[in-house]
């Protein structure tokens, strides 16, 4: 049966792949199916208790009203709190062990950070009331807005973008506004190949035109190859650093004076930025703009995918053009909040509003709570941390896996292996998925792309150094199996809650919705689902 | 320091294990001038657990709470009950420390509830399918319109005079760099929206119409009258709605004719945080789902043929499209559309249609109350839960002597449009089930006093 793995966290009993007979329940003991709310629920049930309306409604209402209730099943309190507990239990999450995402830097999620932000005066408060009833949450913007400025060494930062891929589109939009200053109508973007796949995306929402920069055989930005596109045409470049590859570009300075004298500005992908907090300011490498996902560097969380939040750090040139809204002092020392064009002395440039209202304020909550648990020094450690832990498991396995651009120098945060020399049919498919089988959520798999059978393994600050040797020793043990030609890999994972997913499947046919079934509970009739 | 795990003998071990002498070695790529030699100067160094709340404690009290003070603001982000089951399953650590749900074998908790959350959406909305949530209600607007260029090939915009300020500046913001021509109709104080209006700007170079509902001064468009007449020429119907719980007693959008119904999920599960993390909902028609944004999680069979969930589609996301990808999105709000969906599960239809009911009830009872105060007027003929309140002055001021009395009376138009003439005057108030008695008695006595001069 499943031992307990060395991880601590004890596998859950897959399907067949491990039982040798089949339970009446579906479930097998601790691992435990769920069907849907749909199929659990029925319309005569509520988990809420509401009161009686006390009026009809007016009559002017009357031509609007529904015929019906939504077609949405209900459940009482207990049966919802079952249902998403049991649900909580088929997720893997940090909590329960690494979670090696390369470039998606999943670490530790304090919870002092969620009681802070759960207190009233953060969480219950809305974003119009009158400034002078939200001093101290403007107070949260200005603070940690002070810590970002100062740890990049830029001028100014844009709060208000919702998450990463925004925040580029924030950095690229102010160098638009910018160019337009200007009267400049340069219209292309250079991308090198080892920047995020998001940068050439939001670089055409911009409506500016890409242009690919190779890289060279050491996983840098090929820089001549990149001065040679330069010209009155080009309004910047987006460069990630550290990159993709977990390489630091070490021709930053270089490539920005270079741009900077052909008339462009630099936009740098903070996405990494952890790797390099409170060791070097962007600043001084020539950055124009930068966008710093709060959820990878200061740890805010992720649940399952969002929310991020994406501030924009700017250079004297870009502060200007800065969306709305933002806060400034006044000098009776209260904290306002721009909303209005052309509001503020030194920020009459603005390009607009990205949000609705100020960005992810529950987010800079946290952020910022965590900020002040490290200070100046542990941010300086958590870097240093994180480059040694992801050097550790570089070193650890670079015999067994090939590490495409060890020689090249040390990796940053995230190490990064290729799945060649494996056995015939073996790639890095088998290798993550087997890791999930060892207790451990997979590293980034196939990204970046110019690494054949990518595996980006990022080990985070967070992780010790016994949990490391661990997770060495099941990759190490995976990569010798995948040698060998164990076929028990290519169907693994085994003890998960689910075997193999049929992806192609998914995407050939596409059920995005529950369809519902005839004589199950919450089932609507085709006229109670709507649409076409 | 409390986070961190590595003792001072694990970094001296693994430094040797790779090979290096210094940590700082494993920086040498870095500029030797751009290495910082030691901490950053000018920031506090780290602090206790019991600092730092103390520090952050302080900074939360200096905020006057929605729940401490009679609450009427609205525009766009609503103050509802959430039940405690609801906070407490968000933060369980297999939810709230979970990815993106990249290797769906481990990560079916989050993926199922997404796959629900997208029927719920699309139920509630009257649309076929729903996608796994974007940033928020006013990047949704964004990405809807820029789907429905896509779709119909044209690039013609029309914004009615009720959408949020906010939603209109986000739209023409963004237009300004991607060159759609955006046409925004002008806001009006009047009873009803101008439906005729939004009719009327309607031509054959019209990719699409986005008709806020309820609209932004709390008055309910006619969608079946605007569809017909958007359809007739070939544009499509983008549906706002930035409080979902209307959509428990007045009909859903997609069922009167809208092709897209983009919103603001925050009403539900979410709470007020001063305006973020919010959660954008979108739906739309199938026919559409190849140019949808966003994250969509489909239904498929595992190796054992049980059923079970993956993202799905995902060549029309950036990180594999690259320049061609169809939208900006490169994540979703999955926490929060968790909360959504756990709180619509203890509602369930039923639930939503009596809690909708209390809302207008409530609201109903704020203005019969505040229409007593003297010099007030409201302006709506139909209203869920929140309607303009015409006042004798500019409601800027008004607002600001109501927060002196500690009370939170709305928001002004003046402040939502701050260039538009002739909105000074009005005052957007909102009520919801969390609305007492005590709250409307004493929003129109403080309110009476101030119309009144008296000061405070």
């Amino acid at each position: 049966m499943n031992a307990p793995n060395a991880s601590g966290w004890r596998p859950s009993m897959g399907g067949a792949g491990e039982a040798k007979f089949a339970t009446s329940s579906g479930d097998y003991g601790l691992m435990l199916e769920e069907a849907l709310s749909f199929e659990l629920g029925s319309a005569d049930k509520c988990g809420v208790d509401i009161d009686e309306p006390s009026r009809a409604p007016v009559a002017g209402l009357s031509k609007f009203l529904r015929k019906s209730a939504p077609a949405l099943p209900g459940l009482t309190e207990p049966e919802t709190v079952r249902h998403y507990t049991r649900l909580s239990r088929q997720n893997y999450a940090i909590d329960l062990g690494p979670f090696p995402l390369g470039s998606c830097t999943m670490k530790h999620n304090p919870r002092l950070n969620e009681k802070m932000a759960r207190l009233p005066g953060f969480a219950d408060v809305h974003p119009m009331q009158p400034q002078t009833t939200v001093q101290g949450a403007l107070e949260v913007i200005e603070q940690l807005a002070d810590w970002l400025i100062t740890l990049t060494g830029m001028a100014s930062v844009a709060m208000s973008p919702k998450a990463g891929a925004h925040g580029e589109l924030c950095g690229l939009l102010c160098i638009r506004a910018a160019l337009d200053a200007r009267g400049e109508a340069r219209d292309v973007v250079l991308v090198p190949e080892s920047a995020h796949g998001t940068n050439p995306a939001t670089a055409a929402f911009a409506g500016f035109k890409v242009e690919s920069i190779p890289a060279t055989p050491a996983g840098r930005v090929d820089v001549a190859a990149l001065k040679a596109k330069l010209g009155p045409n080009v309004a910047g470049v987006m460069i990630t650093n550290p990159n993709t590859c977990g390489l630091f570009e070490p021709d930053m300075r270089e490539i920005a004076d270079a741009v900077h004298a052909a008339g462009g500005y630099v936009y740098c992908d903070g996405a990494n930025f952890n790797a390099i907090v409170g060791k070097v300011r962007p600043g001084d490498l020539g950055v124009d703009a930068m966008h710093i996902n709060l959820h990878k560097t200061f740890s805010t969380p992720h649940g399952g995918g969002g929310p991020g939040a994406g501030p924009v750090v700017l250079s004297e040139a870009l502060a200007p053009f800065a969306p709305l809204p933002f806060v400034t002092r006044g000098a009776d020392g209260s904290i306002h909040l721009v909303e209005e064009e052309n509001a503020a002395e030194g920020h009459a440039q603005a390009f607009g509003r990205m949000v609705a209202f100020h960005g992810q304020m529950g987010m800079f909550t946290r952020a910022l709570t965590y900020i002040l648990s490290h200070g100046a020094d542990g941010l300086r450690t958590v870097a240093e941390d994180a480059v040694l832990n992801a050097n550790y498991v570089l070193r650890s396995c670079e015999d067994l896996l090939p590490a495409p651009f060890a020689d090249s120098g040390p990796c940053m945060h995230e190490a990064l292996f290729s799945d060649a020399g494996l056995a015939e049919g073996f790639s890095t498919l088998d290798i993550a998925k087997g890791l999930i089988d060892e207790g451990f959520h997979p590293m980034t798999v196939y990204f970046p792309l110019v690494v054949k059978g990518a595996m980006l393994v990022e080990p985070t600050e967070t992780e010790s150094k016994a949990g490391l040797d661990r997770f060495i020793a099941s990759l190490r043990s995976l990569a010798e199996r995948a040698k060998a030609g164990d076929e028990s890999l290519h169907s693994a994972p085994h003890f998960a809650p689910r075997r193999r997913l049929d992806e192609t499947l998914a995407a050939r046919k596409p059920v995005l919705v529950w369809q519902g079934e005839p004589g199950v509970p919450g089932t609507p009739s085709l006229s109670e689902i709507g649409g076409s | 320091m409390r986070y961190l795990p590595l003792t001072p003998a694990d970094r001296a071990s693994m430094l040797e294990t790779i090979g290096a002498a210094t940590v700082d070695d494993l920086f040498i790529d870095v500029p030797a001038e751009a290495r910082l030699a030691g901490p950053i100067e000018g920031l506090p160094a780290h602090a206790s657990e019991m600092a730092v709340e103390r520090h952050m404690s302080a900074l939360a009290a200096k905020n006057l709470s929605a729940g401490s003070a009679p609450f009427f603001l609205g525009a766009g982000a609503y103050r509802h009950h959430v039940p405690a089951s609801v906070d407490h399953l968000i933060q369980r650590g297999e939810f709230l420390t979970a990815y993106t749900p990249y290797q769906p074998e481990i990560a079916q908790g989050t993926l199922q509830v997404l796959f629900e959350f997208q029927t719920q959406v699309a139920r509630l909305f009257g649309t076929d399918i729903a996608n796994a949530s974007m940033y928020d209600g006013s990047t949704a607007c964004w990405e809807a319109i820029l789907m429905a260029a896509r779709i119909t090939r044209k690039g013609r915009s029309v914004l009615s005079g009720g959408l949020h300020p906010h939603y209109g500046e986000v739209v023409r913001t963004m237009a300004k760099f991607t060159k759609d021509d955006i046409v925004s109709l002008a806001p009006e104080l009047t009873a009803d929206p101008d439906d005729a209006a939004v009719i009327a700007a309607i031509d054959a170079t019209t990719s699409c119409v986005v008709v806020q509902y309820p609209d932004v001064m709390g008055r309910i468009p006619d969608l079946a009258a605007i569809s017909e007449a958007a359809h007739a020429v070939g544009a499509l119907v983008i549906a706002v709605v930035t409080e979902p719980v209307a959509l428990g007693l007045i009909e859903a959008p997609g069922t009167l004719g809208a092709d897209i119904v983009v919103g603001e999920g925050q009403s539900l599960g979410v709470g007020l945080q001063f305006g973020g993390p919010y959660l954008g909902l979108f739906g739309c028609r199938e026919k559409f789902v190849r140019q949808m944004p966003g994250r969509l999680c489909g239904q498929t069979v595992d190796a054992e043929g049980k059923r079970g969930f993956v993202l799905t589609l995902s060549t029309r996301e950036q990180h594999i499209r690259r320049e061609k990808a169809t939208s900006n999105i490169c994540t979703n709000s999955g926490l929060c559309a968790l909360a959504f969906s756990i709180h619509l599960t203890l509602l369930g239809g039923e639930g939503l249609a009596r809690l909708a009911a209390v809302n207008h009830a409530r609201a109903q009872q704020t203005f019969e109350r505040l229409a007593k105060v003297p010099g007030v007027t409201i302006l709506n003929t139909a209203y869920f839960n929140e309607a303009t309140v015409i006042l004798p002055r500019d409601a800027r001021e008004v607002v600001r002597e109501l927060a002196d009395r500690q009370v939170l009376g709305g928001v002004s138009l003046g402040r939502l449009f701050p260039v538009a003439d002739g909105l000074h005057n009005g005052l957007l108030v909102a009520a919801t089930e969390t609305t007492t008695d005590e709250d409307i008695e004493a929003f129109a006595t403080a309110l009476e006093a101030v119309l009144a001069g008296a000061s405070a």
